[in-house]
């Protein structure tokens, strides 16, 4: 539903002109991005931006690689640049052993990955494998929902990630073709309220020959560990700033599209689907359903993947029945996508006892469709009552295929 | 010299080799840029020795990052510094060796020498991966033995001849390419800086004998860079705009047997059956090098 405040203001545009417009309007300093499907558009969009003189004091570099395009903005942030790129699945992948780098330098550097599947077999369709594999590599992760919050959140994650406390790169999630190329009706980012809530970047460390400092340098056994700590400790203090960075973004924009996570229909919710990005509003439809019919349904949005928000999560699904996650991933050889593990693995060693159980669904782009989505709670309601039977499967596959 | 050094800005107390060329690169460079610089130097022994923290001998503002990105950081750090206003004053220098220069980051100094950032690439040439335990590079001589190309009962050693990198960066349209050498301080001063002064991404291709992968005393390191241009086997010159401009002559080129010779790497070569064949087909290389750029 289209809030009344946002009458007037809003266009229809392509995801990707949404977002790229939201980095322009973040004013970055250094762009370094290599074209790959479905991120295309995005660059294309800031090209033009470039050419037609609209983003003050920026050099786009049109790097000869995705290794080049996030290699190159380590050496611009580390100069003191707010730095901006955006890529997806096997250009993430080739940008593995950078994103370690830049994190492990503490350089808050700003990417949207336009979600999708990894090769072999190629594909180009979305789900969150790309971004899934780079969970342990110190970035922060922010998974949106629709178009509205993958603009917005790329000024809140600047806010987050240059935070003193903080000093992390971080990345906007958004499934790739369904949200980077869909027209949808948005609120573009606004120069003048954007320049109240995002304070230029103004590092503590940078290379400066006036100031000399030395960064990268070899950590022996001796200090490595505390490197380690330490980012930890980054991620840790990203967790409050992440809620209140969304209450002060909605404070000055009047849209909020949940902190940590957010839930729907949550309450008094006895089934809780648990999933990140834009499967959301169809599993929002489907509960919408249940609803009419006075079934207590709920969701859970996780929005933050890295850090992930333990306490957060155990609490919104602490008096239901029974939880189902849905991933658009795969851990292969455990049978089970990362969130489902996340989600029990943080109830553990807590005194929420509540049946979890998993599906992985929608792998390179396979439709999620409502009857799906109502197949799998039929299912949770059942664990609700007698417990789960099968822990985690596939969802929707072709027994025909195999 | 009989004017007192330039200053440079890395300071002793490194953990390098006695003798160490990279030590003695590293030097001569920031000899001849000064303090107003920003280095980017790849993972290797520079990187290593100089930087163990908390302790680093940087005097001038230095980051690393990878050992294949050096092109592509030194694009990033020339782009902000434009972006902020600040290129006029700062010169960006990338330093690293052979296996981070011609085998894993050719990719990215391609491309930021393809998109003409304005910095100055260093290449100190030791010609294998010392840092790792020598093994061989695309920058390892013929018949040179290393941990992975063992001369043995059926091998004189690596079996190719050695990449021509700086022909490679003159095919970049770079304005200004030049072979130097760690044995002749006022040449690698006086190319590198010319080189910074350039506008547009230059090269330097500074050979640079390790005295412990080649096998040669820790007092000779000097020594043996110089017999390797007096024998002709590292011809020094200037590509300006793609045309030969400056080329260090040697009058009455040395044998490559006295280079060869010198050094542990090269020894099987007078022991082995067959070694004189080989040691011809050496000098055969050093005889084009005098063609090819009229080092005579």
């Amino acid at each position: 539903m289209i809030n009344p405040a946002y009458k007037g203001k809003m266009v229809v545009v392509e995801g990707s002109y949404a977002v790229a417009h939201s980095a322009k309007i973040c004013r970055p300093n250094v762009i370094s991005a290599y074209p790959i499907t479905p991120q295309t558009h995005i660059v294309e969009d800031l090209s033009q931006f470039m050419a037609d003189g609209e983003i003050p004091n920026c050099e786009y570099i049109n790097v000869e690689s995705e290794f080049s395009a996030i290699s190159a903005l380590i050496g611009a942030a580390a100069v003191g640049a707010r730095t901006y790129s955006a890529t997806t699945s096997q250009g993430l992948l080739l940008m593995h052993e950078a994103l370690f780098n830049a994190s492990g330098m503490r350089l808050p550097i700003i990417m949207t990955v336009a979600n999708r599947a990894v090769g072999a077999p190629i594909n180009i369709w979305n789900d969150h494998q790309d971004a899934i594999a780079q969970r342990d590599t110190g970035w922060i992760q922010l998974y949106v929902e629709d178009v509205q919050e993958a603009s917005d959140t790329l000024p809140q994650l600047y806010k987050i990630a240059e935070d003193n406390d903080v000093m992390l790169p971080g990345m906007v999630c958004m499934d790739g073709f369904i949200l980077s190329h869909v027209y949808e009706p948005v609120v573009l980012l606004e120069q003048e309220l954007t320049d109240n809530f995002l304070p230029p970047f103004q590092p503590e460390n940078v290379l400066d020959p006036k100031d000399p400092k030395t960064f990268g340098a070899f950590a022996a056994p001796d200090t490595y560990e505390e490197f380690r700590y330490l980012q930890e400790q980054a991620m840790q203090k990203a967790l409050p700033k992440i809620e209140a960075v969304a209450k002060e973004f909605e404070e000055i924009f009047g849209r909020f599209n949940g902190g940590l996570v957010d839930g729907y229909m949550l309450d008094d919710a006895e089934i809780v689907i648990m999933s990140m990005g834009s499967v959301l509003g169809t599993i929002k439809d489907v509960v919408d359903q249940y609803r009419a019919r006075g079934e207590k349904i709920g969701v859970l949005k996780v929005r933050s993947f890295r850090p992930f928000p333990k306490e957060q999560v155990r609490e919104a699904i602490k008096n239901a029945h029974a939880v189902v996650v849905l991933d658009k991933n795969i851990s292969i050889g455990t049978n089970e996508g990362a969130l489902f593990t996340e989600t029990k693995s943080c109830l553990y060693n807590s005194k929420v006892r509540v049946p979890v159980m998993g599906y992985t669904l929608g792998h390179g782009g396979r439709d999620i469709r409502m009857e799906s989505i109502a197949k799998v709670i039929e299912e949770t309601k059942k664990v609700a009552k007698s417990g789960i039977t099968v822990e985690s499967r596939f969802l929707d596959l072709k027994e025909e295929l195999l | 010299m009989t004017k007192a050094a330039p200053k440079t800005y890395i300071a002793s107390g490194h953990s390098g080799c006695a003798g160490c060329c990279d030590a003695f690169a590293a030097k001569f460079t920031l000899m001849a840029v000064g303090p107003n610089c920003i280095v980017v130097n790849p993972t290797g022994c520079l990187e290593v020795m100089s930087t163990p923290f908390p302790l680093s001998s940087w005097q001038v503002p230095w980051i690393h990052s990878l050992f294949e990105n050096a092109g592509a950081v030194a694009s990033g750090v020339e782009a902000a510094l434009k972006a902020l206003g600040k290129k006029d004053d700062i010169k960006v220098i990338a330093i690293g060796g052979d296996g981070s220069t011609m085998d894993i980051g050719i990719g990215a100094i391609s491309g930021a020498f393809e998109r003409g950032h304005d910095f100055t690439y260093v290449c100190m040439d030791n010609e294998a991966y010392m840092n790792t335990g020598i093994q061989r590079s695309s920058a390892t001589p013929y018949d040179a033995s290393t941990t992975t190309s063992p001369a043995g009962k059926v091998s004189f050693g690596n079996p190719f001849p050695k990449k021509n990198m700086p022909a490679i960066m003159v095919a970049h349209g770079s304005p200004y390419v030049a072979t130097t050498s760690i044995g002749f301080p006022r040449d690698m001063i006086r190319k590198v800086k010319k080189a910074t002064e350039i506008v547009g991404p230059t090269y330097i291709h500074a050979h640079a004998p390790c005295t412990t992968g080649w096998g040669f005393d820790t007092s000779k390191t000097l020594e043996i860079a110089k017999l390797a241009v007096e024998t002709c086997l590292w011809p020094m010159y200037e590509m300006e705009n793609g045309e030969l401009t400056q080329v260090r002559k040697i009058k009455d080129p040395r044998p490559v047997e006295e280079y060869l010779r010198a050094q542990k790497r090269f020894k099987h070569l007078f022991t082995m059956e067959g070694g004189e064949e080989e040691i011809k087909k050496i000098q055969a290389t050093a005889d084009w090098n005098i063609k090819h750029y009229g080092l005579q």
